[in-house]
């Protein structure tokens, strides 16, 4: 094989001489090819494949007649869409509650990574991440059963509430309360598992650096204020960057779950309404093209919170190589 | 980004044992309040789940005289798990929960150990657009509507493939694991190839013997994930006998809806209203597989197999 190569190469143009050298590693590496194909080909059906249906958002489409003879309405889809309050409902909503979990939920994992890096003792430290990580392995509809038992109609608190002769005060159904529901939710089950790459972070400030500040006469909350929280800036800007990428799912199963209970004009975000739109109402096309919309603002603001991150100085999500 | 890498890089948390002599001593005030947070907080996780194992072992009267969940301990009761355990929707569905989670996580694994050794030769052939592939995932979902008529079109509505195989292959641990394989020394895999080991063989006997303890979480997150998967069978299967526990759980438990066949002592009307015994017992096998599991994944965090990485 090699006295092949080598024979080409010294006779044949360059262009040539490229096609001879990938011929040749393609038949070296076919086996790692092979190997790669079944997930490229899940990926494929499965990711690929539905990105090329999204064209449905631009036809009028009849799950009779199929996507490849439904016929092109342009932008009508869009336009019926951006002239539907509900839809507009549900986007407030979903901002909103991305809004209110940046500043209520957004920084419980910082805290509590500082509160478990300040415990002495190992044994302690050790007990309790592997409480707060537990939850993260929970379903949604584990989480909020359990929610649900303990602060529900019939829970824990408010048969408590009752036998005392308090008010009883239901969450589980309360839209004016949902936002609350939904964050306390989201910190019990994962604000735990957040923590660790502020833990990671935390463990690579050189410990000289506090020594250092101390005899310089800095105190423990200048010490963390010049010392520990520099250290954080990356991974805080990284993640409010991954954060204000995704301001639009604020979480499906979630919503989903307790729209029952709490009624769409509180509950209602783009996920949930893309899918009652179109999986319960089986309007496809109109569904589509609210999710469309949903992916396509969602790529430009992730591709835009890194350029600011550039700006800034930061690394962002990706570099810029 | 949570990114699972060599155990060397083990140290995570805090290093020290003690105070150091520059630290100045907290006052008792700051020590209790410590004290009480920490405390706060192992109880607002373990309370709740400490209530429902509880509840779902009390017999009726002990739930009865509580009014309620069960908080201290009052008599011993199997009646519930007996009732669920013994044939009709709860026992069916654990049955295809626990299918679908073997045979997802395997069929998982395999394609994501194959295509991460695959994509982990740095010259191999197209291995970048691959690559690439493969990333832009993370950027781009394909969307609700547009997956569902695909999955539609393929004719797997209201089939067991359609739990598994929209989901089967996670970018994130496909790209974890492959950085993984990159880091081991190359000059062993360059030697048994000069023996003349074919690619499956290498990854066969030196690869993944080498990479037991990533691959093991690997197969761990994905077996949680089917395990509490819950959206695609929501949006994919009408036929409720062919659910999997986690729609059981919010059907039966969450909504407290009576699921035709639910138990043995089932009517014709539409099965018994379940008990709160019942439905604690529900939430019980639902999260069990995972608390016998998290020790594992658990061992493996403190071992510093997953460190928080700021790169993904």
């Amino acid at each position: 094989m090699d006295s092949d190569t080598t024979a080409t190469r010294s006779s044949a143009s360059p262009r040539e001489r490229r096609r001879a050298d990938r011929r040749r590693r393609l038949r070296r590496d076919w086996p790692l090819l092979l190997m790669t194909a079944p997930a490229i080909l899940v990926l494929g059906a499965f990711h690929y494949l539905p990105l090329l249906g999204n064209v449905i958002a631009f036809q009028d489409y009849s799950p009779f007649v199929g996507i490849l003879n439904s016929p092109f309405v342009g932008f009508d889809n869009f336009q019926r869409l951006f002239g539907d309050p509900a839809f507009w409902n549900a986007t407030l909503n979903t901002l909103y509650i991305t809004a209110f979990q940046l500043v209520f939920y957004f920084p419980v994992p910082i805290l509590l990574a500082l509160l478990v890096n300040s415990l002495l003792s190992a044994r302690i430290r050790l007990f309790i991440q592997s409480v707060v990580y537990l939850p993260h392995f929970f379903s949604w509809v584990l989480v909020i059963t359990l929610f649900q038992q303990m602060l529900g109609g019939a829970g824990a608190l408010n048969t408590f509430l009752r036998q005392q002769g308090l008010t009883p005060f239901d969450v589980m159904t309360n839209p004016d309360t949902f936002v609350l529901l939904v964050t306390a939710e989201g910190i019990w089950k994962d604000a735990g598992w957040g923590m660790i790459i502020f833990l990671a972070a935390l463990s690579t400030v050189n410990q000289n650096l506090y020594e250092a500040a101390a005899v310089d006469g800095a105190g423990r909350w200048r010490r963390m204020w010049h010392v520990t929280l520099p250290a954080l800036v990356p991974v805080i800007v990284l993640l409010l960057i991954m954060r204000l990428g995704d301001a639009l799912s604020v979480g499906f199963e979630q919503f989903l779950l307790q729209r029952g209970a709490v009624g769409a004009d509180a509950s209602e975000v783009l996920d949930t309404y893309v899918y009652y739109e179109g999986v319960v109402n089986g309007d496809f096309a109109y569904a589509g093209a609210a999710g469309l919309f949903k992916g396509v603002v969602g790529l430009l603001l992730v591709l835009g919170a890194n350029k600011v991150a550039h700006l800034l100085g930061e690394e962002g999500v990706y570099s810029r190589r | 980004m949570t990114v699972v890498s060599e155990p060397t890089a083990a140290r995570r948390g805090p290093r020290r044992a003690g105070r150091a002599a520059w630290e100045e001593e907290p006052g008792p005030l700051g020590k209790a309040a410590k004290a009480v947070l920490v405390a706060a907080i192992a109880l607002a996780v373990l309370f709740p789940l400490y209530v429902v194992v509880l509840t779902s072992l009390s017999p009726q009267e002990a739930i009865t005289r509580a009014g309620g969940l069960v908080l201290v301990p009052d008599g011993l009761s199997l009646a519930a798990y007996q009732e669920i355990l013994s044939g009709g929707v709860v026992t069916r569905s654990v049955l295809v929960s626990t299918g679908v989670t073997l045979v997802g996580t395997l069929f998982s694994t395999t394609l994501t150990i194959l295509a991460a050794y695959g994509l982990s030769r740095r010259d191999s052939y197209a291995h970048r657009p691959l690559l690439f592939l493969v990333l832009l995932t993370f950027l781009f979902g394909p969307g609700l509507i547009p997956t569902y008529l695909t999955v539609q079109a393929f004719g797997l509505l209201d089939s067991y493939a359609s739990l598994i195989l929209p989901t089967a292959v996670a970018a994130f641990n496909l790209i974890v694991l492959r950085s993984f394989f990159m880091n081991i020394p190359q000059e062993i895999m360059d030697s048994a190839r000069i023996d003349g080991a074919s690619e499956f063989r290498i990854l066969g006997t030196i690869v993944l013997p080498l990479s037991k303890a990533v691959t093991a979480v690997i197969a761990l997150f994905y077996g949680v994930g089917y395990w509490n998967a819950f959206f695609n069978a929501f949006l994919f299967l009408d036929d409720n006998r062919k659910w999997p526990l986690q729609l059981i759980l919010r059907t039966y438990v969450l909504e407290g809806i009576p699921i035709p066949g639910a138990g043995p002592t089932d009517t014709v009307a539409g099965g018994p209203v379940p008990t709160l015994a019942v439905k604690m017992a529900v939430v019980v096998i639902a999260v069990l597989p995972v608390l016998l599991v998290y020790p594992f994944v658990q061992k493996h965090f403190t071992k510093g197999v997953i460190i928080g990485a700021v790169k993904g």
